[in-house]
């Protein structure tokens, strides 16, 4: 069983109030594939993400990740089991550097945040771990910048460099391309290749181009139901997404 | 880098801490025990605040309660040093202690058990819900403080005689004074280390960013408890020297004013630095005596002063001459 799946949902369910922003998704995620998932505005795309990541709660369903069910735990605890995740708008430690941000999820890992007197900025191991990983996502010429004074693709960078010192089983991307010019598209492209040799990656993506020229398998979300799953060429081809979604794109 | 590097701030801390250590040395050969006592309450309640710095500054956590801890610290010198000299033997025959060293070490661990306890409560809330539940324990022991009879009430307590330190005669201002001051530079020194910690690491990441940090896998609430009982603990051992620098300890180092007064002198001086509740315990003490001489309402301009801090200088006196707070 090496292919068993990372991911598996099964039957999720959320709704807020008559609305079923989840309606009975079932979706996993496989050793080394990068499985998109993609949908109209408001198709819930979001709304399971959350759940996926322990931000909302479900109402029924569930959700095993590395063989286990975390439907029920919070979020620390199911980034510690190896769930990395970046975000549809940026979220980093505003006044930190690049390169403290970084170490921060390198700490994370070590899970060594209760040490309370050895200066971060003196620990070399912490700060060498860190730097490897800037370089390699091309961002060691702004460690030291506050992320709050990068630019809009270095912070989606940076957010990919933290899914990386996370060492994760599994990344959960919300909509990386979003906001970027088609060059940081291209360049992000490029990251997401290097990313899947590390885990699998669940895509949330609006960039159609991005989608096809990355995704193995394509799962389409519309009104919280999927409404099919399949290779690229499959989802090309499916009269129901075509007329649902894709319109005259494909 | 965060290391000992002179940048300006560390220029003005190391001038701010020569001036609270040269003044009142002069002031005491020139014969004007007065002012040593005004730097003694300097010294104290900037140790006070640096310790409610742990929680505002560097966690981001508006504990409007903290005067429970400054109280407790107050009356655990006051219970203990009571019962040696009434005589009366405590709970389990312990007799009481004037050792400034078993007190502090009877402030720290209660201050340490009541933080524990009302962070572990607290901290399930956050931003203004987080500020009243802090503010309504103080209150609670506030007015348990004033209808417990065995030690004073409403009355307060006196110590009739200064509990002592080994070594140090702490009936000589200057003496008092410079014992009050090594206990604040070394808990400034702890504070610096905290801060630059893997644990002030992800305190610090934690008020910029909460779900950050728990999507790395560090959950905020564990590092926020930790942070609010070594705040707490480090304000009671503040509470303990005032105790013995005013020989009084009474339910108004418990009172709400006494938490606004602390998070006061850090906004004065400046949220999160090292020396920020150094700078702002000068500025209100000095602002207390000056203004307090010339009128009852000195509140009033000391609150003129705060709006302007508020309004336009957001990183308080060592933000003002020092310049944005740097991260490594």
């Amino acid at each position: 069983m090496a292919d068993r799946p990372v991911l598996e949902i099964t039957d999720l369910v959320k709704t807020f109030g008559a609305l079923r922003a989840t309606d009975g998704v079932t979706l996993d995620l496989r050793p080394g594939e990068i499985h998109a998932l993609i949908g109209p505005n408001g198709a819930g795309k979001s709304t399971l993400i959350h759940q996926i990541c322990g931000t909302e709660k479900q109402d029924s369903g569930t959700i095993r990740f590395a063989g286990q069910d975390i439907g029920r735990l919070g979020v620390a605890e199911r980034a510690r089991l190896g769930l990395g995740r970046t975000f549809q708008v940026s979220s980093l430690a505003p006044e930190f550097s690049s390169l403290r941000n970084v170490m921060l999820a390198v700490q994370a890992k070590a899970g060594s945040s209760f040490r309370f007197f050895k200066p971060v900025m003196r620990d070399r191991g912490l700060i060498d771990q860190a730097m490897a990983i800037l370089e390699r996502v091309g961002l060691a010429g702004r460690a030291n910048i506050p992320a709050a004074e990068l630019s809009h693709g270095e912070r989606r960078q940076l957010e990919i460099a933290i899914a990386l010192a996370l060492g994760s089983k599994a990344f959960l991307l919300d909509e990386p391309m979003a906001g970027m010019g088609p060059e940081g598209s291209k360049r992000l492209t490029g990251f997401l290749h290097i990313l899947r040799h590390e885990a699998p990656i669940l895509l949330v993506e609006h960039d159609m181009d991005a989608v096809f020229a990355l995704a193995d398998r394509i799962s389409v979300l519309v009104y919280g139901r999927i409404i099919a799953t399949g290779t690229v060429e499959e989802i090309r081809r499916d009269p129901a997404v075509r007329t649902a979604y894709l319109g005259d794109h494909a | 880098m965060t290391g000992m590097s002179m940048t300006r701030e560390n220029i003005i801390n190391l001038v701010l801490a020569l001036l609270l250590l040269v003044a009142p040395v002069a002031a005491s050969q020139m014969g004007q025990p007065f002012t040593v006592t005004l730097a003694t309450r300097i010294a104290v309640l900037a140790l006070a605040a640096t310790g409610l710095n742990i929680a505002l500054g560097l966690g981001g956590l508006v504990s409007f309660g903290h005067a429970v801890f400054f109280g407790i610290g107050g009356y655990a010198a006051g219970i203990l040093a009571s019962h040696v000299f009434s005589g009366e033997p405590m709970m389990f025959g312990f007799e009481g202690s004037n050792q400034m060293p078993v007190i502090w070490i009877f402030a720290v661990i209660a201050c340490g058990l009541a933080g524990l306890v009302i962070g572990a409560i607290s901290l399930r809330t956050s931003g203004v819900y987080f500020i009243m539940i802090t503010l309504a324990f103080a209150q609670m022991i506030y007015y348990f403080a004033i209808s417990w009879p065995a030690y004073g009430g409403e009355d307060g307590l006196s110590i009739l005689v200064r509990n002592q330190f080994p070594g140090i005669n702490t009936m000589l201002p200057l003496s008092f004074f410079l014992l009050c001051y090594g206990v604040l530079i070394a808990c400034i020194g702890l504070f610096a280390l905290l801060r630059s910690s893997r644990f002030g690491a992800a305190l610090q990441a934690a008020r910029q960013n909460e779900v950050r940090v728990a999507s790395v896998g560090i959950s905020p609430y564990g590092i926020r408890l930790a942070a609010f009982v070594i705040s707490a603990m480090m304000t009671g051992l503040a509470g303990a020297l005032y105790a013995d620098l005013n020989k009084f300890v009474s339910p108004s180092m418990l009172s709400w004013h006494m938490s606004g007064e602390l998070i006061v002198l850090i906004i004065l001086g400046g949220t999160g630095r090292l020396f920020g509740p150094v700078a702002g315990a000068m500025l209100y003490v000095i602002f207390e005596f000056a203004l307090g001489g010339i009128t009852e309402r000195w509140q009033l301009f000391l609150g003129l002063i705060l709006l302007g801090v508020v309004l336009f200088a957001r990183g308080g006196l060592i933000g003002l001459l020092a310049g944005k707070a740097r991260h490594g």
